[in-house]
């Protein structure tokens, strides 16, 4: 690890200002828990490292379920997984985050950091793109919004241009009888990467049809993937066995792995539809409940 | 040796508080990274990237002139040795040792040191590493041991003539060796069974996964002495065996042991200490070299991969007829793979007229493959272990019935020579027999898996001393490291010896000056052996008391008795003497003939063999091929649990580290010969969550080879758990898994192809 600029501004602004005017490639760290691994095995070689969890705004969840909850890009896996009401509206998505790492790691981890990251293996990616999560970026121009599937391009690469960062996730409003639920698949119960990872939004009518649902895979393709089929194969159904099996089918048939030391492709498409099952009869489940 | 048998024991037996704890709870204990010297420097050691490459040159003149950089070495610095092995040199192959330390025209594997720096900082000796120009000459590797073994198979050395083979090869070879042991004709007796069951085995290398990387603090003296600091499972190898590689007379090396933060056999041997002393002596300051995780997985000695076929023949009742076992092992780039002790374990737990044990060892492009708990033992077992269940299932037999009716017992003859004394393997299987795991009913994709497990266990060279102080406390030093709760072992049985309390005795690790010759720490030796040393220190000064005492009261020593941490009259003819207690007698020895000090030096024979039965349930998911542990349980003979809190620690640890190798742990290899997963994120040991209660269960079936009736127990219990895991996936799921690590991808694909 050789030398490099660290900056730790207050306010959004100044952060912008170092990471538009930095000379070289510019890190920003949130809790660290990748990047510090990066620079340690010398992934990472940064010339400007910009710590984003000096600035207030970025540590406080506001909003509730009806208007939606707006989640700063520094705020902890620790410090969500506390939330009463955010876990109760979004239980697959604030489970998805406290999946990740051990207990002193969720004391650092956040999910803004996990998305730009965007290794396609991250955990609480799925759950956002399932939760239909929208991002809010900041940069020379000021501030704009953009869907969460569009931030990561592949392994390590963000859609973020030089100078932007986020400053917040939005969860939307949600709408009742709706659940949420991400699972993975890793050799271990825990303090691991995922093989496989599914997640699964969805809402009922009254009857108990599926009026909206977004399905996600993680790691089988160079980033987390929103498969619209599997989507498709429950909005309409009761979510029963029949449309259960056409939802695993459509997130198999959208999986486009490779074979690492992690899992074969065989075995990641497979997965891919069972954990893509099971994760929607939680969410069904929570649905209803 | 005074006779213990039927005495009832007052410590020994007990459960103490380690005397070693509350240093390690707070944080005060010193281990192998936490000496710190005057002007220390940070050495730093470079690797190759590559798996096979001829070293063409090194120009190490710009990381020379970096500010900072205070010395630079290669293996052009190291003394060259003897090639071949010396009459007298047990074996060792000191060129090969040296070579691994630091690589000389070759870089063998993934990780092989090629030079070293000392630096004023972390950040300068890194810095340095990057400006060292490395030319090298890519050579084709191989990974495999079957592939090694292959004519025309890339070659490591020019000097590998395989042995035990008639006749001797005139080319040279990766295959290092043939070993060969047998009772009866087992090919033969094959005609006489009902069923042979006949299996190929294949597993990875696997780490010991120890959490202390190894680390050395070397100061070099003017004098011509060096002096080390560092953890190890002996110092006295380090000693003995830097001194040689560097040419120094042994007593010029003095070697102090720092706490270990685990060892499991992989701290048996050197990696760093030769390349921190010539360091030190090159920049005239001490260096401490501290390995990173990546280098742990990339450059100590893991254990060997295997490729194993197991032909065994029975009756239909389940007598057992005949087997046969031909084990290949995977030395890593230089020879050193525990085939010999894989030969003599396989069959431990069964009776055999007819057995043969036989297997190579073959050099490959991988770090050196050395010892690990009981090694080579886990992966024979394995193979016999499944083929024995198999048999069972086959047969529609009770495996342990099965593993009962042909289980060794005092009296058998083993293939590699003797004959069993009393042993605990029958008792084992009864205590697993007898637990209520059984009773518990079994779920949908659940199944329950069985296995036995046997490791004959080590005795050896071992001193101690015990210092009585001026008030009757004992100081107690042994040159063992306690990898495992020893020192609590060793006070309570000089408590027990001396008749004082536990708490006033304080026990030590001695540095290589300050104690006699002690053996590494391994084959679960240090309780039984180093024990014994301390049982007879002990005695030694019960006998100068004995004798001090009866020359204060004028009569013969016999007429003087030790009781209770007293001297006392043996009888009426003694007199009407006052008991002397030993602080009372210590207190006087000044006027009695000096200091009271306890010596012994022994070499150890009559280790007894330790077996190991283990029952667990497992709950497989079919759609994922996830393996779930339920419950496992654990049984085991100690001979005597001197500390039994310590002897199930070894047990459970045992389990635990046999689990992560049944499930997940392997070194995983790209094309390029690259090792893939040098960090404890994708080398997966088991975390807490994953595991169930191990209940360990301690029988005692008294060793006559010690004093107290022990015998080892470090290293059995990782011997069952991989075909425990195996046996027990197989009833789960109906498919058998003969390829480690039972990854869920692996298990998953076996599932879809059965049906």
């Amino acid at each position: 690890m050789s030398g490099f600029q660290y900056e730790a501004p207050a306010t959004v602004e100044a952060a912008v200002g170092f990471l538009a005017g930095a000379k070289g490639n510019a890190r920003v760290l949130a809790g660290g828990t990748d990047l510090l691994v990066q620079l340690r095995t010398g992934a990472a070689n940064p010339d400007l490292v910009v710590d984003i969890k000096r600035i207030g705004e970025l540590r406080q969840i506001s909003g509730n379920a009806a208007s939606g909850f707006v989640i700063g890009a520094a705020v902890t896996g620790a410090e969500i997984g506390e939330h009463k009401e955010l876990a109760k509206a979004w239980p697959g998505f604030v489970e998805a985050m406290e999946l990740i790492g051990s207990t002193q790691i969720q004391g650092r981890a956040t999910p803004g950091g996990n998305l730009c990251n965007a290794s396609p293996a991250g955990d609480c990616t799925p759950a956002m793109f399932a939760a239909g999560v929208v991002c809010v970026i900041a940069g020379p121009n000021g501030r704009r919004e953009a869907p969460v599937e569009q931030i990561p391009t592949g392994p390590g690469k963000t859609s973020l241009a030089k100078g932007e960062f986020i400053v917040a996730i939005k969860l939307p409003a949600r709408a009742k009888n709706s659940g949420d639920a991400y699972l993975r698949m890793i050799p271990r119960t825990e303090m691991d990467i995922a093989i496989v990872g599914a997640g699964v939004n969805l809402t009922l009518d009254a009857s108990g049809a599926c009026t909206a649902a977004r399905v996600s895979l993680g790691a089988v393709a160079p980033t987390v993937l929103l498969v619209d089929a599997a989507a498709k194969a429950l909005i309409g159904s009761k979510v029963d066995d029949a449309a259960l099996a056409r939802l695993a089918a459509a997130a198999s048939a959208a999986c486009k792995p490779i074979d690492d030391k992690r899992g074969t492709i065989e075995y990641r498409t497979k997965v891919a539809g069972v954990l893509a099952r099971r994760a929607a009869v939680i969410a069904r489940d929570r649905a209803r409940s | 040796m005074a006779g213990y048998e039927g005495k009832a024991f007052k410590w020994v037996g007990t459960r103490p508080v380690r005397p070693d704890g509350v240093d390690k709870v707070t944080g005060r204990a010193n281990y192998g990274a936490d000496q710190n010297l005057a002007g220390q420097l940070t050495g730093r050691i470079l690797r190759s990237p590559h798996a096979h490459a001829k070293i063409l040159s090194i120009d190490t003149s710009k990381a020379e002139k970096l500010p900072g950089v205070k010395a630079v070495i290669t293996g052009k610095d190291f003394p060259q040795m003897h090639r071949g092995v010396l009459p007298g040199d047990e074996g060792v192959n000191f060129h090969y040792l040296s070579s691994n330390i630091m690589a000389r025209d070759k870089a063998l594997y993934d990780g092989h040191a090629v030079a070293a720096v000392a630096a004023t900082s972390a950040a300068i000796a890194e810095e340095a590493l990057a400006l060292i120009d490395v030319k090298y000459e890519v050579l084709p590797h191989v990974i495999d041991v079957d592939d090694a073994l292959k004519p025309g198979a890339p070659l490591l050395h020019d000097d590998i003539f395989t042995t035990g083979v008639n006749p001797k090869p005139d080319k040279p070879s990766n295959t290092v060796q043939r070993v060969h042991m047998a009772l009866g004709d087992a090919n033969a007796a094959f005609k006489d069974a009902d069923i042979i069951v006949e299996r190929s085995f294949k597993s990875k290398t696997v780490h010991q996964g120890y959490i202390e990387p190894h680390a050395v603090v070397a100061e070099w003296c003017e004098d011509g002495q060096a002096r080390i600091w560092c953890s190890s499972q002996g110092h006295f190898m380090v000693r003995a065996l830097t001194a040689r590689l560097l040419n120094m007379e042994v007593a010029q090396v003095r070697v102090m042991p720092a706490e270990i933060g685990g060892g499991f056999g992989g701290k048996t041997i050197i990696f760093i200490e030769p390349t921190a002393v010539l360091l030190a002596r090159k920049a005239e300051r001490p260096v401490r070299i501290v390995m990173s995780r990546d280098e742990v997985f990339r450059a100590t000695g893991p254990a060997p991969g295997s490729s194993i076929d197991v032909k065994i023949g029975a009756k239909k009742n389940g007598m057992l007829v005949a087997a046969v076992g031909e084990f290949r092992f995977q030395a890593g780039a230089f020879p050193g793979s525990p085939l010999g002790p894989a030969c003599m374990a396989a069959f431990g737990p069964y009776a055999l007229a007819h057995v043969t044990s036989a297997g190579y060892e073959a050099v490959t492009n991988r770090p050196l493959c050395f010892s690990y708990r009981a090694p080579g033992a886990p992966l024979a077992s394995f193979a016999v272990e499944s083929v024995i269940d198999e048999i069972a299932q086959k047969l529609n037999i009770d495996p342990m019935e099965m593993r009962i009716m042909n289980g060794s017992k005092e009296g058998t003859q083993m293939v590699y020579g003797p004959k069993l004394k009393a042993v605990g393997n029958l008792e084992c299987l009864k205590a697993i027999k007898n637990h209520p795991i059984n009773k518990i009913p079994l779920g949908p994709n659940q199944g329950r898996g069985l296995a036995a497990g046997f490791w004959f266990n080590l005795g050896g060279q071992s001193s101690a001393v015990v210092n009585i102080a001026e008030d009757g406390t004992a100081t107690i030093m042994t040159g063992s490291p306690d990898i495992g709760g020893s020192r609590a072992s060793m006070a309570l049985m000089a408590a027990e010896v001396l008749g004082i309390d536990y708490s006033k005795v304080r026990p030590i690790v001695g540095d290589t000056s300050a104690v006699g010759f002690c053996e590494i720490t391994h084959g679960s030796r240090v309780t039984f052996a180093t024990g014994m040393a301390i049982i007879q220190a002990a005695e030694d000064v019960v006998l100068q008391c004995r004798q001090r005492v009866a020359a204060m009261w004028e009569v013969d020593v016999e007429a003087v008795v030790w009781e209770d941490g007293h001297a006392r009259p043996a009888g009426a003819n003694a007199g009407e003497q006052k008991p002397l207690s030993l602080a009372q007698i210590a207190a006087r020895a000044a006027r009695t003939g000096g200091p009271l000090v306890g010596k012994a030096a022994i070499n150890a024979g009559g280790a007894g063999p330790a077996f190991a039965v283990h029952i667990c349930d497992v709950e497989v998911d079919p759609e994922t091929g996830g393996v779930k542990i339920l419950r496992y349980v654990a049984s085991q003979d100690a001979g005597k649990a001197i500390h039994p809190s310590y002897v199930e620690g070894q047990i459970q640890g045992g389990a635990v580290q046999g689990i992560g190798w049944a499930l997940n742990e392997e070194y995983i290899y790209g094309a390029d010969g690259r090792l893939q997963n040098s960090g404890f994120l994708d080398y997966r040991i088991p975390v807490a969550s994953d595991l169930p209660m191990i209940e360990p269960i301690i029988l005692e079936i008294p060793n006559p080879g010690h004093p107290f009736g022990v015998r080892g127990v470090g290293e059995v219990g990782i011997v069952p758990p991989l075909a425990a895991l195996a046996n027990a996936i197989s009833r789960a799921t109906g498919v058998r898994m003969m390829d480690l690590p039972m990854t869920p991808p692996k298990i998953l694909a076996a599932i879809d192809a059965k049906k």
